[in-house]
This record gives structure tokens, C-alpha cells and sequence, in this order.
């Protein structure tokens, strides 16, 4: 598969910092792919896509969208890219529909007209096309002043789809909506994803979000700590144990010993699955158990545990 | 052609949210209505006759300048915090060069005080402002100079500031100055040396002289409301327009992308 985005060892400091916000990140994402920058706040996800939508200067390194050097090719990297901005990106005493005629007027799709009834056909059925499938036919012509958080995301959305690009970049898209506005916003997106197949490159602090993502990388001080498919990034963060504990800790402790089994002994014997079940380890123990739990956490969980560890350290 | 698309888009844009934002459209005749209406009547009623012309006009016409200058400014430095909301996000990730959104702002932020300059002429007629078709018309090409230059000077403090919290710090220290130097509202025929040089050497000044000029022309007043003429206004204009816009165009595009 072409790879429509690729970064090599980019490094970003901004001026009159210490520290580098990106720093020497490498990774690539494949056409159609649905990739995702995960990572804390102040991790370096909107230096990252800020970078890759050519509104930042980075300090060094190679970034590549579309085919396309952007800062050699920057204006042939804006046409084939859709924006989604953490900051709604709207003009609120617009309406719905001049908010999408400006765009296409800025993108060169269509000459500028003052009016809707000026416009091409050809645009009039595009935005009704777009304005059917989110609902807002009636409202096509108010304020957007009048429209819900979650509309309003969707409109930009649908904004962004306007030129086609190749790639849509989404920078926290669902930060101040509802939990029923953020469902339905990444059900419409995924709709609109195999209706227009774009590729996707999310950045998000939300690990649930992330979890739809054909890929996951997730950064922390600017740094890549891991990166695979879901279940890969599952498999890295999580660590799945036993807790078991007997009256009789020492014949608990030479059985262990004995089965060539890996555990720390505390105030309960924490005993490493390896590549046996749960189920297997507990089958071969003799010694009477008055404890017994699995660790297995969730991958919420998991990307807690991990991000706190790294703000420790 | 994309590019022309573009700045009319741009234009289009700022012109339609300044007459879609009905709080600011009624801020934006306030201050000019207080400095004709007040001040201008004040001066009229006790100072015409000493100075031996109209000083309801004079104030008018300087008023007028300021204005078109000033919020065209004002206007064009927007463009920091836009940067950051709106639909401004969007226009500067669209495949359009910076200088295309430059010259679009500066035009759409012309339209926007041309607009306002509508409010001040009928303001202006009802008070009494001696008026006529032939002036007025004469005053438009006037008027757009001084807003152009007003956009260029608007793009020049825009590239040398950081954040909107100090473009508005600073632009007051930037135009107040200006609004007295220039003569907008005090005659200044007679100056101090050091006044005179910094008056010279105010941008707002030949904007509020060119405009005098096109309302005064052969009026017997000319000789005591008029500083210049009008070709070395002229000249003088595009001297800071070229400047401002060249510097401030340069080091916006600059440091635009460089955080």
C-alpha cells in the first residue's frame, strides 16, 4: 500500500524553549489507513499536526504528504489535506451554507459568487448531497450560531470533504462534546470514511477513540513509546499476572521454584503468566491457595498506568 | 485565478461578518459620531469665526480620514487572533499564498470602513457639513487611499507583534499619537519644531491632508485647512504604503510558521 504520509526523525523546539516539543520521531501512514496519535496533554500532538499541515516550521527532519516535501511542496501538501482544529474553525454569524461556499471559493473548486443562487449546480447537489446525510437540510441557510457543538463539528467535517482530500486530519475533534454528541460524531465519520475512503490521521488523548484506529502510536515528551495495530499496543502495554498467596508460603514458594515459574514474592506472590494460561499455572499448583486473582487490566487502564509511569520517571 | 478567487473570498468574508455583527456595526459609528457631534459642534459654535473657516467641516474631514485609516488598521491586526479561531484557521491551511490572504484582508478590512464612512457622511449631512454630490463623489478615490494605507500600516505593526493581548496594548500607543500629530481634529499649520518634524513623519497625516484637499478644492478656505497638494500627498502615500507593505508582508510570512 502507498504510504501517503511519512516522517522521518522530526525534531521540533520552539524558540526561546529548552526542550524539544517533537523530538526525533519517525513513523508512516498508509493510504486508507485510520491512523492515531495518542498521547497526554503537552505530549507534542498538535506541534506533530500542526508540522504535517504546514502551518508550523519544524527545526529538522523529513516529512512527506502526499509524495509531497512540506516545505518545498507546502501548497501541493494543503490541497490534498482536510483540517479538523482542536478550536471550532467556524464563522458563527455565517450560515451552514456559506460557511461550506467560502471554503470551496478558498480551495479554488468553484468561482467565488456573493450568492448560493449564483452557484454551479453541480456545488447546489454536492451540499445538498452532504446536507442529507447529516440532517441539516431544513437549517442549511441559518447562523450556525443556532447549531449544537456536535453540528457544528459535523459541518466542519463536512467542510473539510469539500476538496476530497486524500488525507483528513483530526486535532482532538470531539474535546468539549457530549459523550451522545462524540458517539454520533465518530459514527457519521466512520460513514463517511467508507463512503469517501480518506485516510485519517487522529490525534486524541481519549484511548476509546484511538481503539477503532487501525494503527496506534502514542507519544508522551515528544517521543514515540509505542506504535502497532490495537491489538499490538494492547499486547506491549499490558502486563497480565496472577496474585496468589497459601498458609503454607514457603512449599507455595519451592513449588513455584520448582515449575520454573517467574514471580516476585511481597504481600502476595505476583507470578508472570509467560506463555501459559492463567487456568494452566493454577491446574499444576498443589499447595493449597488462600488467594487468587488475575491482574488483567483494560487497556484504559494499561495507558494509565503507562502514562503515569513516565510522569514518575 | 485561484489566487484572485481567493482574496475576493477573503474580502467577501470580512465584509459580510462586519454587517452580520450588529453590535460592532453600532460600536463602529459611536466614536466618530462623539468627535463630529460633540467636538465639532463645540469648536463650530466657538472657534469658526476666529480661525475664518468652518471647523464643523474641518473636523469632519479629519474624522473621516482617521477613521477609514484606523479601522482598517485595527481591522488587518485582527488577523493575529483570527489566526487562532474561526474560519481564519481554515484560510491559512487552504492552498492560497499568504500574500493572497494579505491583500485579501487589506480589502475586505477597506470595504468594512468604507461601510462605516457611509454612517459618518449622513451623520455629517444632518449636522450641517456643507456637502455636495460633486464632492462626495470626489471624496471616494480619496477615501480608498486612506484606507489602503491604513491596511498596509495595519500589516506593518501586525508582523512586529506576537499576540493579540499586545497588539491591543499597543495599538492605541500607535494610533493616538497619529490622531493628534496628523491634525485630524486640530489645525496644525503652526507647530513647535519638534511637533512639526513628528507630524511630517506620521503616516495618518497625508491620508487627513489628501482628503482636505479633495473637500476644500478651490474653496477660499483651501490656503488655511490644506498643508499639501495633492500630487505630493500622493507621492508621499505610496512611499509609506510601499514600505509598510513590503516589511510587514515580508516579516509576517516570516515569522508566521517560525514559533
Amino acid at each position: 500500500m502507498p504510504r501517503v504520509i511519512e516522517v522521518k526523525n522530526l525534531v521540533k523546539r520552539y524558540r526561546k524553549a529548552d526542550t524539544n516539543a517533537v523530538d526525533d520521531i519517525s513513523f508512516s501512514v498508509n493510504a486508507g489507513e485510520f491512523f492515531a496519535l495518542l498521547g497526554p496533554n503537552g505530549a507534542g500532538k498538535t506541534t506533530t499536526i500542526s508540522i504535517l499541515t504546514t502551518t508550523l516550521a519544524k527545526t529538522s527532519g523529513i516529512v512527506t504528504i502526499a509524495g509531497r516535501d512540506i516545505d518545498r511542496g507546502a501548497s501541493a501538501v494543503r490541497k490534498n489535506i482536510g483540517v479538523i482544529f482542536q478550536q471550532p474553525s467556524l464563522d458563527l454569524n455565517l450560515t451552514a451554507e456559506e460557511n461550506v461556499r467560502l471554503h470551496a471559493n478558498l480551495y479554488g473548486l468553484y468561482p467565488f459568487r456573493p450568492w448560493y443562487g449564483l452557484m454551479p449546480e453541480q456545488y447546489k447537489k454536492r451540499v445538498h448531497e452532504l446536507a442529507n446525510v447529516l440532517g441539516i437540510t431544513d437549517a442549511l441557510f441559518d447562523p450556525i450560531k443556532t447549531f449544537s457543538g456536535g453540528m457544528r463539528r459535523k459541518l466542519e467535517i463536512i467542510r473539510s470533504l469539500m476538496h476530497r482530500p486524500a488525507i483528513l486530519f483530526l486535532d482532538e475533534p470531539t474535546t468539549g462534546l457530549d459523550p451522545v454528541s462524540r458517539k454520533n460524531l465518530w459514527e457519521y465519520l466512520q460513514q463517511m470514511r467508507s463512503q469517501e475512503r480518506t485516510t485519517i490521521f487522529l490525534t486524541t488523548h481519549y484511548l476509546d477513540e484511538a481503539e477503532n484506529a487501525d494503527r496506534i502510536c502514542i507519544i508522551d515528551h515528544g517521543k514515540i513509546i509505542s506504535l502497532g495495530t490495537p491489538a499490538e499496543t494492547k499486547k506491549g502495554l499490558i502486563a497480565e499476572y496472577l496474585l496468589i498467596d497459601a498458609k503454607d508460603r514457603k512449599a507455595l514458594r519451592s513449588e513455584l521454584t520448582h515449575l520454573g515459574l517467574a514471580f516476585t514474592a511481597a504481600d502476595l506472590f505476583q507470578v508472570s503468566l509467560g506463555n501459559k494460561t492463567a487456568y494452566q499455572i493454577v491446574k499444576e499448583l498443589r499447595t493449597p491457595l488462600t488467594v487468587l486473582k488475575i491482574h488483567n487490566p483494560t487497556l484504559e487502564e494499561a495507558y494509565l498506568e503507562m502514562i503515569q509511569k513516565e510522569i514518575r520517571e | 485565478m485561484r489566487e484572485f478567487n481567493a482574496i475576493i473570498t477573503i474580502a467577501y468574508r470580512d465584509f459580510t461578518k462586519f454587517l452580520r455583527d450588529k453590535p460592532r456595526l453600532l460600536i463602529s459609528f459611536v466614536f466618530p459620531l462623539l468627535f463630529i457631534g460633540i467636538l465639532g459642534k463645540t469648536f463650530d459654535a466657538n472657534l469658526s469665526s476666529t480661525a475664518g473657516f468652518n471647523f464643523l467641516a474641518f473636523i469632519f474631514t479629519g474624522v473621516l480620514a482617521q477613521v477609514l485609516f484606523q479601522s482598517t488598521a485595527s481591522g488587518v491586526i485582527s488577523l493575529i487572533e483570527d489566526r487562532e479561531n474561526d474560519f481564519s484557521q481554515a484560510v491559512f491551511v487552504a492552498p492560497v499564498s499568504r500574500y493572497s490572504i494579505i491583500l485579501g484582508k487589506i480589502l475586505g478590512e477597506s470595504l468594512v470602513s468604507l461601510a462605516q464612512a457611509i454612517g459618518i457622511v449622513v451623520f455629517g449631512l444632518i449636522l450641517g457639513v456643507p456637502l455636495t454630490l460633486g464632492t462626495l463623489l470626489a471624496l471616494i478615490p480619496a477615501a480608498i487611499i486612506a484606507c489602503f494605507l491604513g491596511g498596509a500600516f495595519g500589516i506593518f505593526v501586525l508582523a512586529n507583534l506576537g499576540t493579540q493581548r499586545r497588539a491591543n496594548q499597543i495599538f492605541p500607543l500607535v494610533i493616538f499619537p497619529q490622531f493628534f500629530l496628523a491634525g485630524a481634529i486640530n489645525p496644525i499649520h503652526n507647530l513647535p519644531p519638534i511637533l512639526f518634524f513628528l507630524s511630517r513623519i506620521t503616516p495618518l497625516t497625508y491620508a487627513v491632508d489628501l482628503v482636505r484637499n479633495v473637500y476644500y478644492a478651490g474653496t477660499p478656505e483651501y490656503a488655511k485647512t490644506v498643508l499639501y497638494g495633492t500630487v505630493t500627498n500622493l507621492l508621499v502615500i505610496t512611499l509609506f504604503f510601499s514600505i509598510f507593505l513590503a516589511l510587514g508582508t515580508y516579516f509576517f510570512v516570516r515569522n508566521e510558521r517560525n514559533k
